[in-house]
């Protein structure tokens, strides 16, 4: 069954169209992978997944339920199933780590304290962030960053995560560390969809790739299918040729 | 003429918003907190623009009337003109220039670095968690402050009247409190409620609508001031023809 389906997706600022009717499908526990050039759109289709931008025509739908016409208050239940993980980590700068993971938690669930803290200190365990929790953001190196940007995304236990560019300007380590992060996710069913340059990452987490380019998808499959449809824009483009 | 529409449509849906808001639970630590940033931490700045509005202005008048043996006035149009004018227009503009510069660059930052974005990816409303609770605290602190600047300009005008006009201190400040009406007291104090929502909700909007990165950031700072302190302004003289209406009619 298709957890997100969008159809018919079109977008544009201004004069600039960047989205001419996209169409693709995620089913659940699968992760699809998003590439393509710089200014593609990519990360305003994700952020347009839940609701963060709106199309300008089109379907978004979760489940079968039509998110396109939801106000904010609507997105609530929706935003508590569907995670997004910011390419920056986009972390409440005012609030240390511990505050950041725990701000999820005080807002939607009956949790004492006590079991707040268990569980965020657990989180920060699993994601390699022990005895940081006492620091503010700007105290962070970028990878540590994003890797408290997806604990705090995935505290509430999603069914689906967004990542935005979650490896982009990070050394090897903090890439590896991340990919075994999103891959272990994978590995408890949660779904996946990744905007992506980094092109080992990509063929490494996603079960299917999907390229955007000229506000349309171009190719969309498994690496095995995209190479049996002839030419193979993806290998192209992980290979910096022109497509 | 459609980026002023954009600008009032822009307002009025925030302020809808804000009132929406305003039902439910609301969230009583962050109100505190800005008490604390937009009222306690403008305290001195209030302070001494108070005590410097109110010696100059017993200064002037004691000048100016001298020549006709009228310093005993100095008293009653001082106090008057503080309650009702330069108390809440002056501590307004100081507010307007410290706290509501202060909210549209941290809403502002908070857009470039897409932590607005982050509230409402993690299902909570950036209106109830940094509108809502910026708005209220200027709402109870401006009312507050214009009390201590009023109190704070009289005392100011009571030292040059004793001092410079040679006034007997009793006189002073019997002269300055028998002689006012109500109307006096409310018409300054109900003003200042309404320049608290022309600092906190232009402010507000400009933060939640920054374009291009922190560049964008300086240029809603500078609207925001401008805007607020025009709205003040421009707004004291419609409040001011309001209560003279309303007092005529009581």
């Amino acid at each position: 069954m298709d957890l997100v389906k969008v159809e018919n997706f079109y977008k544009r600022y201004g004069s600039k169209e960047v989205h001419k009717g996209l169409s693709f499908a995620v089913k659940k526990g699968e992760c699809l992978g998003l590439i393509g050039g710089s200014g593609t759109g990519k990360s305003v289709l994700l952020r347009s997944l839940i609701g963060l931008e709106k199309p300008d025509s089109g379907s978004v739908s979760y489940l079968g339920q039509e998110l396109t016409h939801f106000n904010e208050d609507d997105f609530v239940s929706i935003r508590k199933k569907i995670a997004y993980a910011f390419q920056g980590g986009a972390l409440f700068d005012s609030m240390t780590v511990f505050e950041n993971l725990a701000y999820p938690l005080r807002e939607h669930t009956q949790l004492s304290e006590k079991e707040i803290q268990t569980k965020v200190l657990s989180l920060l365990s699993q994601f390699g962030l022990a005895g940081n929790e006492k620091l503010y953001p700007g105290n962070l190196s970028g990878g540590m960053q994003k890797r408290v940007g997806l604990a705090r995304a995935i505290i509430l236990g999603p069914e689906v995560i967004l990542y935005d560019e979650p490896t982009a300007g990070l050394d090897p380590y903090n890439t590896r560390k991340i990919q075994e992060m999103i891959l272990h996710l994978k590995n408890t069913g949660v779904t996946s969809i990744l905007v992506t340059h980094d092109m080992p990452v990509a063929f490494t987490v996603c079960d299917r790739i999907a390229m955007l380019g000229d506000g349309r998808i171009r190719a969309i499959g498994t690496i095995a299918e995209i190479e049996a449809q002839g030419e193979n824009i993806i290998a192209k483009f992980a290979a910096g040729e022109k497509f | 003429m459609t980026q002023t529409l954009l600008f009032f449509g822009g307002l009025a849906e925030l302020f809808t918003l804000i009132l929406k808001n305003l039902k439910g639970k609301l969230e009583s630590r962050l109100i505190a907190e800005q008490v604390f940033q937009i009222g306690h931490r403008s305290l001195p700045l209030v302070i001494i623009t108070a005590a410097s509005t109110g010696m100059v202005m017993a200064l002037q008048y004691g000048l100016g009337l001298e020549r006709f043996g009228g310093t005993i006035y100095v008293p009653r149009l001082v106090t008057v003109t503080i309650l009702r004018e330069m108390g809440p227009v002056f501590t307004a503009l100081m507010l307007a220039a410290r706290v509501g510069a202060g909210i549209a660059s941290e809403i502002g930052s908070m857009m470039v670095t897409q932590q607005i974005d982050a509230i409402r990816a993690l299902g909570t409303s950036p209106i109830k968690k940094i509108v809502l609770p910026r708005v209220l605290a200027c709402l109870i602190s401006l009312p507050l402050l214009v009390g201590i600047a009023n109190l704070v300009a009289f005392l100011g005008g009571l030292a040059i009247g004793v001092t410079e006009l040679k006034l007997d201190p009793q006189f002073y400040v019997l002269k300055a409190i028998t002689n006012l009406s109500m109307m006096d007291y409310f018409a300054g104090f109900a003003k200042s409620f309404f320049f608290a929502l022309f600092i906190a909700v232009p402010a507000c909007y400009y933060g939640l609508n920054v374009q291009d990165g922190t560049k964008g950031v300086g240029v809603a700072t500078t609207k925001a001031v401008v805007t607020s302190s025009i709205f003040i302004l421009i707004g004291d003289f419609f409040l001011t023809k309001l209560f003279w209406v309303i007092e005529k009619w009581t």
